[in-house]
């Protein structure tokens, strides 16, 4: 690029953003701050340099068990995202590989199955659970979670396939590869990166899903969202304890969120924008 | 190319996503509709039965039911709006040459990743609270008294979180976009005169179209459904002041448990969400097709 740029455009540019950016962030960045401070700091008004105190964090662990929520979001997230991959994989591969003149009117019903919102069927599905005896199971959940976000991943997947050449498939095809192999050492190797980013994002989607998991649990099964939500009525003095509570919340799917900026743009936008 | 074989070996592929999927949208909507014509109480049954369209009726003449029809748009409308301009505001200024624009971006996109229960906990108690929160400690700085946002503003705080939520996905989307904008072109307009204002109209705007519908649809589909920032706020309230429509049918449902109100009342969502559905299908079909 031959554009020039004076330092001074740079630099105000550079401030503007921080200070934009720091805006945005400084909720998260306070709440961060809050959880390293005694409950008497957290309401002694506005301050940003805590005493450093690690008490708030292990009074949520003792009175709530915060551990156990931690683990729920984990089990719950990773199972269904794998449980997603393994009903999706073949689909999308099937639709990239060989497509019919359905596929793309497949593909548009499939995720026209994620604009129905949630609650016209939470009373169906709630009386299904209870017959089931799946209310506050994980097993429950998880297909639950799976099901809402199959049309995503199905979706991205395909989006990703498509861009393997097809040439090589009828190169391993020539040379004599049975499906079984090419599927092995040839498109497996190829498909990995894509699999890859659709489970990162699918994981990030099903650790935020807030509706259908406080609704069908109350104790066994209850994730991370449905522990924070237990904070909504205030008891006595509780800043600093919702503030590590909040972080221990949000800290991993944070930090994973980082990494993957571009599989979100991709993901969400059904691959439109890149 | 395809064989008899492929084909068959394809169906088989696709069955598991078609059938989870179709038995997913079909059977809780038909038990939704079905409930919907019936009078059905888990805790009184003496009068359960089929009751025609009443249920219908009365969800219309509750007055919960048009006030929460409004809050719904209201909140999509408005969040649509800041997060679309505040995003293209902000794509732009990111996209800008500067020092640390990685982590710029970090900081920028980081709600997006916060659980709603966490975001709407934090703006509740941290940044909104009356007594103890920044806007209250900043209101006093300035001698100003504090600002009670959920009980005299609750949309409007309801709107200012969600929209925290969201705008960090607009602003990614169309800086994404923004990015794969031809330098060339852009240095060819610049050569050629163009101000940074005819630029942005001619050149940059068309070319986050695109990117912009795409921000306009996704979010649209969310925030018909937003539940979780106004359960742990307002909790609908005061009175219905905060209720939208997927509020005011859990509430019917699991709060009163008027079943065939909260099923017509679902019915409702889902025709509002198909509306918006059509013109959501067209315009990501078209971009199937790029």
């Amino acid at each position: 690029m031959a554009r020039s740029v004076t330092t001074r455009h740079k630099t105000i540019a550079t401030v503007a953003a921080w200070i934009v950016a720091l805006l945005i962030f400084f909720p998260i960045l306070y709440t961060i701050i809050t959880s390293f401070k005694s409950e008497q700091e957290a309401i002694q008004g506005f301050n940003l340099i805590p005493s450093g105190t690690f008490e708030s964090y292990a009074e949520v662990q003792a009175q709530s068990g915060y551990f156990k929520f931690f683990l729920n979001s984990v089990i719950l997230s990773v199972g269904s995202t794998i449980l997603a991959l393994l009903v999706a994989i073949p689909a999308a591969w099937s639709m990239a590989f060989s497509p019919t003149k359905r596929t793309k009117d497949i593909l548009m019903w499939m995720l026209s199955t994620k604009m129905m919102p949630a609650v016209a069927v939470l009373f169906p599905i709630y009386l299904i659970f209870r017959d089931l005896d799946l209310l506050d199971s994980r097993i429950g959940l998880m297909v639950m979670l799976m099901l809402i976000n199959l049309p995503i991943v199905v979706w991205m997947l395909y989006t990703y396939f498509r861009e393997i050449p097809g040439e090589i498939l009828e190169a391993a095809r020539m040379d004599g590869a049975s499906l079984w192999n090419e599927i092995i050492h040839v498109l497996t190797p190829m498909a990995v990166p894509g699999i890859a980013s659709t489970m990162l994002l699918n994981i990030i989607l099903a650790w935020n899903e807030a509706f259908w998991t406080i609704r069908l649990t109350t104790t066994d099964a209850a994730p991370l969202t449905a522990f924070i939500s237990s904070f909504s009525s205030p008891q006595g003095l509780f800043w600093a304890k919702l503030s590590a509570a909040s972080t221990l919340a949000i800290a991993p799917i944070l930090i994973m969120g980082w990494f993957s900026q571009k599989q979100l743009v991709r993901g969400l936008t059904f691959g439109a924008v890149k | 190319m395809a064989t008899q074989q492929t084909r068959s070996l394809a169906r088989f592929m696709m069955a598991p996503s078609v059938v989870l999927l179709l038995v997913w949208m079909v059977v809780p909507l038909a038990l939704t509709l079905w409930f919907s014509f019936q009078q059905y109480n888990p805790l009184n049954p003496v009068r359960d039965g089929f009751v025609g369209l009443s249920n219908y009726a009365l969800f219309y003449s509750n007055p919960a039911f048009l006030q929460s029809i409004l809050n719904t748009l209201i909140l999509v409308v408005s969040v649509l709006l800041i997060t679309v301009i505040g995003g293209i505001l902000l794509a732009l200024l990111i996209d800008q040459p500067m020092w640390g624009q990685g982590i710029v971006r970090i900081l920028v996109i980081s709600p997006f990743f916060v659980m709603p229960p966490v975001a709407a906990l934090v703006w509740k108690n941290m940044i909104m609270h009356p007594q103890y929160g920044v806007f209250a400690d900043i209101a006093r700085f300035f001698g100003a008294q504090p600002i009670d946002w959920f009980g005299q503003y609750p949309m409007l705080a309801i709107i200012i979180i969600v929209a925290w939520q969201w705008l960090p996905f607009a602003t990614l989307i169309l800086l994404t976009a923004l990015q794969s904008l031809d330098g060339e072109q852009k240095e060819a307009a610049e050569m050629d005169g163009a101000g940074f204002i005819s630029r942005f109209i001619y050149l940059t705007l068309p070319h986050m179209s695109r990117a912009i519908t795409v921000v306009i649809l996704i979010q649209t589909i969310f925030l018909l459904s937003v539940y979780a920032e106004i359960l742990v706020t307002t909790n609908g309230g005061p009175g219905y002041a905060s209720t939208n429509l997927p509020f005011l049918v859990y509430q019917k449902a699991l709060l009163e448990f008027k079943i065939g109100q909260a099923s017509a009342g679902g019915i409702i969502a889902v025709i509002l969400a198909n509306i918006v559905a059509f013109f959501a299908m067209r315009a990501v079909g078209k971009n199937l097709d790029k």
